[in-house]
C-alpha cells in the first residue's frame, strides 16, 4: 500500500471528480470532495514521513522503469509543497459547503466540487511527477479546471475574467510544451532525472532558446510581474472557495515548476552563470513587490486588494530564488508555504463577509469589526502575517530573505524588502481601520460568519501563529530541500 | 540550402507567429481563440517535424526486416496527447464566449470592458 503512495495521490482525486459531477446532489458531493481531501491530505503526511525517513521515493508507472517508463518521484521538495497543496484543500473544503451554496448557481454545485477535485489532481501530479511531459498534461488539467472554477463567480465578469486567464495560461502553457520539445530534441529524454544528466553535455543554443521559453511560459503561470495581468481579475470576480485554493495553492505549484526546471534539470551552473538568470528575475522581482503593493493601497475592493499583494509575495518568493544560496532559497520556499497560510486566512475572511454581507468593497466594512468581531480578528492576524510581525509566519520568512540578500551584500534589495513590508501596513491598516474606527451604517440583522466558515479560518490563523513561534519544521524541511536543490545534499 | 532544407520548420515559426499576433491584434473574443488555435498547431507541425527521418517508415517490426530505417514515433505520441489538450481548451474557451455572449449581449473585447468598468464592484 505504501509504496503506491505516490500514485495513488493523483489516482485518487481524479476518479472522484466524475463521481462528484455524477452524483448531482449538492451534499453528497461535497461529502465526496471531504473525504477525498483528507485522504489526499492523509497521504501526503505519509509521503513527507517516508521521504524524510527513507529519502526520495520513485515509482514506477504501470511497471516500465525510468527513463523509459513515466517515474513519479517523490524528494523532499516534492513532499512539502505537495504537503502545502494537500493541507490547504483540507481545509478549504469544510469551508467551501455554506461559501459555495452561496455564490454559485445552485445546479452549477456538484460541478464546482468536480472542477475543484481536478484542478487538486493537476496541482498534486505537477508535484509528484518526475516527467516533464506528464507535467505539462497535468498543468493543462489543473489549469482547464481553475478556469471553470473562475468562471463559476457570481458576477458576470467572472466569465471574462475567466477568457482572459484562458487565453494567457494557454500561451504560458503553450511556450512549456516548446521547450519540453526542444529538450526532446536535445537528449532523446523527457525524465527529469535523465535530462539533468543528459544536458550539461549538450552545449547547442538549442538549449538557451528552451531555458527562455520555459522560463517565460511558467512566469505567465505563476504570474510573476508584468505577467501577472489576468491575476487581479480572476482573483476577484472567482467565488471565494476558489480564490482561496487558487490563491494559496496554484501560483506556488509554478514556482516549485520554476524551481524544479532552473535547479533540478538545467542545473545551478547552467541558469545562473551561463544565463545569467539573476539579472532577469531580481530587478522583476522586486519591482513587482513595489508596484504591486503600491497599486494595492489603492484598490476599493478588497478581494481585489489582496489579488495584487499576492503578486507581491510572488515577487518576494521569486526574489528569494533568485538569489541562488542557501538561505536565499530557502527563504523562497519558506514563504511558498508561509504565504499558503496567510492568503488563505485574508481570502477567508474576505469570503466570511462576502457571505454575511454580499460584498466586499471598502465602503461594506466599515464598523464591520463590531458586527464580525471573529472575522475581523482573523483577517488582522492574517494581515500582521503579511506585513510580517514577530510571532507570525510573515516574520520568520522576511528574515530568511533580508538574511539572504544581506549575506550577499545586497543592502538595496533588503531595504526593499522592508519598504515592501512597509507598504504591505499601509494596504492593511485601510481595512483595519475602516472595519474597527468607523461607524457601522449597514443593515442590523448582519451577525457573524457561521462555524463552517470560522473554524478553517481560525485553524490557519493558530497555523499562522504556531509556525510563526516554531519554525523549527518549516524552516527545517525548507532548508533540506533547498539543500537537495542545490546539489549539497541527495 | 540548409535553410530551405528546414523548411518545416519555418513553417512552424510563421503559424506561430500568425496566431500570436491574431492573439494580440483582434479585440473580438472567438477570433482569439482561433488565434489560439493556430498557436497550439504550430507546435504539433514542430513535434511532428522532429520525429520525422527522411525516408523513415512506420515504427512497425517486420519479419526478416530488422533494419528498418523508422520515424521516432514519441514526438507523434505526445502531440496526440497536445491535440487532446487543445481541442479542451478551445472547447472550455468557447463554453465561456457562449456564456459571455448571454450575460453581455456581445462578444467585443472593447465593449465588454467597458461594460465592466460602469459598474463598480
Amino acid at each position: 500500500m505504501t509504496e503506491h503512495l505516490p500514485v495513488l495521490q493523483v489516482v485518487v482525486p481524479l476518479l472522484a471528480a466524475p463521481v462528484a459531477a455524477l452524483i448531482r446532489w449538492k451534499r453528497g458531493a461535497w461529502l465526496l470532495t471531504l473525504l477525498t481531501t483528507w485522504a489526499v491530505l492523509a497521504m501526503a503526511i505519509g509521503l513527507l514521513r517516508e521521504v524524510l525517513d527513507h529519502g526520495t521515493v520513485s515509482y514506477a508507472l504501470g511497471g516500465w522503469s525510468a527513463p523509459f517508463g513515466i517515474e513519479y518521484r517523490v524528494d523532499l521538495v516534492s513532499a512539502y509543497v505537495l504537503l502545502v497543496v494537500a493541507a490547504i484543500g483540507a481545509v478549504v473544503t469544510p469551508y467551501a459547503r455554506a461559501s459555495v451554496e452561496r455564490e454559485v448557481d445552485p445546479g452549477r454545485v456538484p460541478l464546482f466540487y468536480s472542477a475543484f477535485l481536478l484542478c487538486l489532481t493537476g496541482l498534486l501530479g505537477i508535484t509528484v511527477t518526475g516527467d516533464v511531459f506528464n507535467l505539462f498534461v497535468f498543468l493543462e488539467i489543473s489549469s482547464l479546471a481553475a478556469y471553470g472554477l473562475i468562471a463559476m463567480g457570481p458576477d458576470r465578469r467572472a466569465l471574462h475574467a475567466a477568457y482572459k486567464y484562458l487565453i494567457m495560461g494557454s500561451i504560458g502553457a503553450t511556450f512549456i510544451v516548446i521547450g519540453i520539445g526542444m529538450m526532446y530534441v536535445m537528449t532523446g529524454s523527457l525524465n527529469m532525472v535523465d535530462l539533468a544528466e543528459r544536458l550539461p553535455e549538450i552545449s547547442s543554443r538549442t538549449e538557451s532558446v528552451a531555458f527562455a521559453f520555459l522560463t517565460v511560459g511558467i512566469s505567465l503561470k505563476l504570474a510573476l510581474f508584468p505577467l501577472h495581468l489576468w491575476l487581479p481579475d480572476a482573483y476577484t470576480y472567482a467565488p471565494s472557495t476558489a480564490t482561496i485554493f487558487l490563491a494559496s495553492t496554484a501560483t506556488k505549484v509554478a514556482v516549485y515548476m520554476l524551481v524544479r526546471f532552473f535547479f533540478t534539470i538545467f542545473g545551478l551552473t547552467f541558469s545562473f552563470e551561463t544565463m545569467t538568470l539573476h539579472w532577469v528575475l531580481t530587478p522583476l522581482a522586486i519591482l513587482g513587490v513595489l508596484s504591486a503593493s503600491l497599486t494595492a493601497i489603492y484598490q476599493q475592493n478588497i478581494k481585489r486588494l489582496l489579488a495584487y499583494s499576492s503578486v507581491a509575495q510572488i515577487g518576494y518568493m521569486i526574489l528569494g530564488i533568485s538569489l541562488a544560496t542557501l538561505t536565499g532559497l530557502t527563504a523562497g520556499l519558506l514563504h511558498l508555504f508561509n504565504h499558503a497560510l496567510m492568503k488563505a486566512v485574508l481570502f477567508m475572511a474576505m469570503g466570511a463577509v462576502m457571505h454575511q454581507v454580499g460584498a466586499v468593497r471598502i465602503e461594506a466594512m466599515r464598523g464591520l469589526g463590531r458586527k464580525m468581531p471573529w472575522t475581523m480578528a482573523a483577517f488582522v492576524a492574517g494581515g500582521l502575517s503579511i506585513i510580517g510581525v514577530p510571532l507570525t509566519v510573515g516574520f520568520i520568512s522576511k528574515w530568511y530573505l533580508v538574511l539572504g540578500a544581506v549575506e550577499q551584500g545586497m543592502w538595496l534589495v533588503a531595504f526593499l524588502v522592508l519598504l515592501g513590508s512597509l507598504l504591505a501596513l499601509v494596504y492593511i491598516w485601510k481595512v483595519v481601520e475602516t472595519a474597527y474606527f468607523k461607524e457601522y451604517i449597514g443593515d442590523l440583522s448582519i451577525r457573524e460568519a457561521p462555524l463552517s466558515l470560522l473554524v478553517p479560518m481560525w485553524v490557519l490563523v493558530l497555523a499562522n501563529v504556531y509556525f510563526g513561534v516554531d519554525a523549527s519544521l518549516t524552516a527545517g524541511v525548507a532548508n533540506r530541500a533547498a539543500e537537495i536543490l542545490l546539489g549539497l545534499a541527495p | 540550402m540548409r535553410i530551405l532544407g528546414l523548411y518545416n520548420y519555418w513553417v512552424f515559426i510563421f503559424l506561430m507567429m500568425v496566431g500570436f499576433y491574431i492573439l494580440i491584434s483582434r479585440r473580438n473574443l472567438v477570433k482569439k481563440i482561433l488565434g489560439l488555435n493556430i498557436f497550439q498547431t504550430s507546435v504539433f507541425i514542430f513535434y511532428i517535424s522532429m520525429g520525422k527521418i527522411v525516408g523513415g517508415t512506420p515504427p512497425i517490426l517486420l519479419e526478416g526486416q530488422e533494419e528498418v530505417l523508422y520515424s521516432n514515433p514519441l514526438p507523434h505520441v505526445l502531440i496526440l496527447t497536445a491535440i487532446v489538450v487543445g481541442v479542451a481548451t478551445t472547447a472550455v474557451g468557447l463554453a465561456i464566449v457562449v456564456r459571455i455572449k448571454e450575460a453581455y449581449g456581445s462578444i467585443e473585447g472593447d465593449e465588454i470592458t467597458a461594460m465592466d468598468n460602469e459598474t463598480p464592484f
